[in-house]
């Protein structure tokens, strides 16, 4: 019954709100005081509480540069756990004011769902993972497979166009919650899991009592750029959002960090000087304060700190940084010009 | 009575006096079109913010994309569907699979749930008091609990598909479900179903017939072996002339999975258990307390008057107790239409799966509320009509 409650809640938020004027949501947000942010209910690595409550994740690191940009606070934020089934409606109906939520930007969701990406904090794609004793190599030989998914995710749809597009069968298990989702493949009800690459590592690594007992197969079937969504009708707000995540990759493009921003603060290149706020003008044209950036740096780090320390080899998920290196080091993270 | 001679005489009813504020009916006309009038206003005002605010996000609208290529799969469905087939598919397969688990549940419900009912009304201790434990736990734990219970049951504890279990040949037992043999007879089968609906049609006219000569002449006809023969013989001629096939579509492990033959999934099978399990025990209550409105005096007449107990049962004690039972029982079968859009907890594909993962595609969550609010709201009209209808069949004929 929740999920009617939830999705009625969009007809009747939409029903009943006010109708949206430029500007709305940054408003709202400033008077509020925080960030509502919509995260996963717990994918170790992007959104995940730890037994403290306590929630980290680059997802939520996410959340929190942007937390650092408009307040100048990364504490200043709310995060509202969602299923992938809920969050397109949470974000549509104002519940929360953007996702940082390992979500797909596609043609339809940045259009028909009155979406816009603001970026992308992830690069991924679509993997597949067995247990190790049903010795399958290949996605190939998965016919007939049955598998595990959760519904309302691009996964759904790229799985049915693999096996279609490879005639081959499969009998989808289509279970909401992530973690009734994969207990059903722990339990042997689903030969397959299907979802992110990243996800499969992070459940892998944290979720089963021997991760070896699985593996991920090598096919990647799809293109997955994660990233922060907004909905439509309020462009300041999307700005503040698609230059905060930018500011913490421009960071890891200028060599500044945590530990050495203050250091930098005192350099006399103008690219830093300007993107540190010692040279005004940057904050301004943005609507923030002109150390928007360096709260970014100082409270939450840079890219690459932020991954390595949520998905690195220090961390149980021990992802390499592949595609989503800097430019410069062969991936695809390249920040817009700070000018 | 003379008018003119003051308050005494009967209110003139001219048109200026149903007009007077004074006049309560003429009142009472007036709030009605005065909250009328406020509905609708709320109701247009309701429903232009809500087009406004679609319009500035850039929301989609419209029921358009019910033809649009759904392009997500679903495990099981009585009709045809492929991710090629369309939303308006899609949802049509999920109003079918609610149908199935809301139909065979409230059969199966109401025939655990009289049996319990029954055996709590039971002389021997040990019986009642163990019926009574079970009304008392199902009912009092949250469904949902329930369900995650069942569905885990049968996940956890079954084999996987390469050790299934094989209790009798050609019938699997794992963490796919039940697999079993069906018959693969063609033209046949389509004979077969004729023939039932022909023996189903001929058992009920036959009865209705042996009633009337009842009435007329006192004499009692052999309807139960009749129908039994019309029932059962319909159907057997039907196979007889498809040429009397003997084929069986056994199932038989190919891969990962089991091909041929027929299958009950664990989710169907979890939500279906579930929902009998949990709804028998408030069915049990609604027939136990319509037994004991039935006053012993009745039993004892019928007895002394030379009926049998079984005759004593269906005559005289059955047909008062369930003009207390039929009542109740309709919010039970609504009960259970409703809660089984649980489903997608376990992940059974019902109609609330599906639509709510159309609504997630395209973003379109009022046309698909819309959609869930009309079939539920259809289904339980449906069950409602029939009830009141049964019920008024059955009602007291005061003489
Ligand atoms: N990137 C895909 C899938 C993202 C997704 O929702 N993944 C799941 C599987 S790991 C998830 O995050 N579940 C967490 C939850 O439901 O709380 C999409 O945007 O549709």
């Amino acid at each position: 019954m929740k999920e009617i409650r939830i999705a009625a809640m969009v007809a009747a938020a939409l029903a009943v709100s006010a109708p949206a004027f430029a500007g709305a949501t940054l408003d709202a947000v400033k008077q509020r005081g925080f960030v509502t942010c919509g995260v996963s209910t717990g994918v170790a690595g992007f959104s995940n509480p730890d037994s403290a409550g306590k929630w980290t994740g680059i997802d939520v690191d996410n959340c929190r540069a942007i937390a650092a940009a408009l307040f100048g606070d990364a504490e200043k934020v709310k995060l509202v756990p969602t299923t992938a089934q809920q969050r397109f409606t949470a974000l549509q109906s104002g519940e929360v004011d953007v996702l940082t939520r390992n979500t797909t930007q596609t043609l339809q969701r940045d259009t028909a769902l009155g979406f816009n990406a603001a970026g992308v904090n992830f690069y991924d794609g679509q993997g597949f993972m067995v247990p190790k004793k049903l010795g399958v190599k290949s996605a190939k030989e998965l016919a007939g497979a049955t598998v595990c998914v959760q519904p309302g995710t691009t996964t759904e749809l790229n799985l049915a166009d693999y096996f279609r597009a490879n005639r081959m069968e499969f009998k989808p298990v289509v279970i909401e919650k992530l973690d009734e989702v994969i207990a059903a493949f722990f339990s042997g009800r689903c030969d397959v899991f299907t979802t992110d690459a990243s996800q499969l590592a992070s459940v892998r690594a944290t979720r089963t009592q021997n991760p070896d007992d699985y593996v991920i197969l090598p096919e990647l079937i799809s293109k997955e750029p994660l990233g922060p969504v907004v909905r439509h009708g309020d462009d300041q707000w999307f700005d503040v959002v698609k230059w905060s995540l930018i500011a913490m990759i421009e960071a890891e493009e200028l060599g500044i960090t945590s530990k050495n921003v203050d250091e930098m603060a005192k350099s006399t290149n103008p690219n830093i000087q300007r993107f540190l706020g010692v040279t005004p003008g940057m904050g301004k044209a943005l609507g923030v304060d002109e150390k928007w950036a360096y709260n970014i740096v100082k409270q939450v780090g840079n890219y690459g700190e932020s991954f390595e320390r949520n998905l690195g080899k220090s961390t149980p998920i021990k992802l390499e940084r592949g595609k989503n290196a800097l430019w410069t080091d062969g991936g695809l993270m390249y920040a817009l010009p700070i000018r | 009575m003379a008018t003119g001679t003051g308050n005494l005489g009967p209110p003139q009813r001219s048109a200026a006096s149903r007009l007077n504020w004074n006049d309560p009916s003429f009142r009472a006309i007036l709030y009605q079109i005065i909250v009328l009038g406020l509905v609708a206003l709320t109701v247009w005002y309701l429903v232009s913010n809500l087009q406004a605010n679609l319009k500035s996000r850039n929301i989609a609208t419209g029921f358009g994309f019910l033809g649009l290529e759904a392009g997500f799969g679903i495990s099981e469905s009585l009709v045809e569907y492929s991710p090629a087939s369309t939303y308006g598919r899609a949802v049509f397969v999920g109003i079918l699979n609610t149908l199935r688990v809301a139909v065979i549940g409230i059969i199966l419900a109401t025939i655990l749930g009289t049996i319990i009912g029954v055996l709590r009304l039971s002389k021997n201790w040990l019986i009642s008091k163990v019926c009574s434990a079970y009304v008392e736990t199902l009912r009092n734990l949250p469904l949902l609990l329930q369900l995650f219970f069942w569905y885990a049951i049968i996940t956890e504890t079954l084999p996987s598909a390469r050790q299934a279990l094989n209790p009798l040949p050609g019938i699997f037992l794992s963490q796919r479900g039940i697999n079993f043999p069906v018959p693969a007879f063609g033209i046949a089968f389509d004979l077969i179903l004729i023939g039932v609906a022909l023996g189903l049609i001929g058992a009920v006219a036959f009865r209705i017939w042996a009633q009337k000569r009842q009435d007329r002449t006192g004499q009692q006809s052999p309807v139960l072996l009749v129908a039994a023969g019309l029932i059962l013989g319909m159907p057997l001629l039907g196979w007889l002339l498809g040429g009397a096939p003997t084929e069986m579509s056994v199932p038989e492990l190919r891969g990962f999975n089991f091909r041929g033959g027929a299958s009950l999934s664990p989710e169907f099978a979890a939500l279906l258990i579930g929902l009998i399990a949990y709804t028998a025990a408030f069915i049990a209550e609604i027939v136990r307390s319509g037994i004991l409105a039935v006053t012993h005096g009745q039993t004892e007449a019928a007895l002394a008057l030379g009926l049998t107990r079984g005759q004593t049962l269906r005559l005289v004690v059955l047909p008062q107790a369930l003009r207390v039972i039929v009542p109740p029982m309709t919010s039970q079968y609504l009960n259970i239409t409703k809660n089984s859009s649980l489903a997608v907890a376990i992940g059974y594909p019902d109609v609330v799966s599906i639509a709510n993962t159309a609504i997630n595609q395209t973003g379109q969550a009022i046309e698909g509320i819309a959609l869930i609010m009309a079939v539920y709201l259809s289904i339980s009209l449906g069950i409602s009509l029939f009830m009141n209808w049964y019920n008024k069949h059955i009602a007291l004929v005061e003489r």
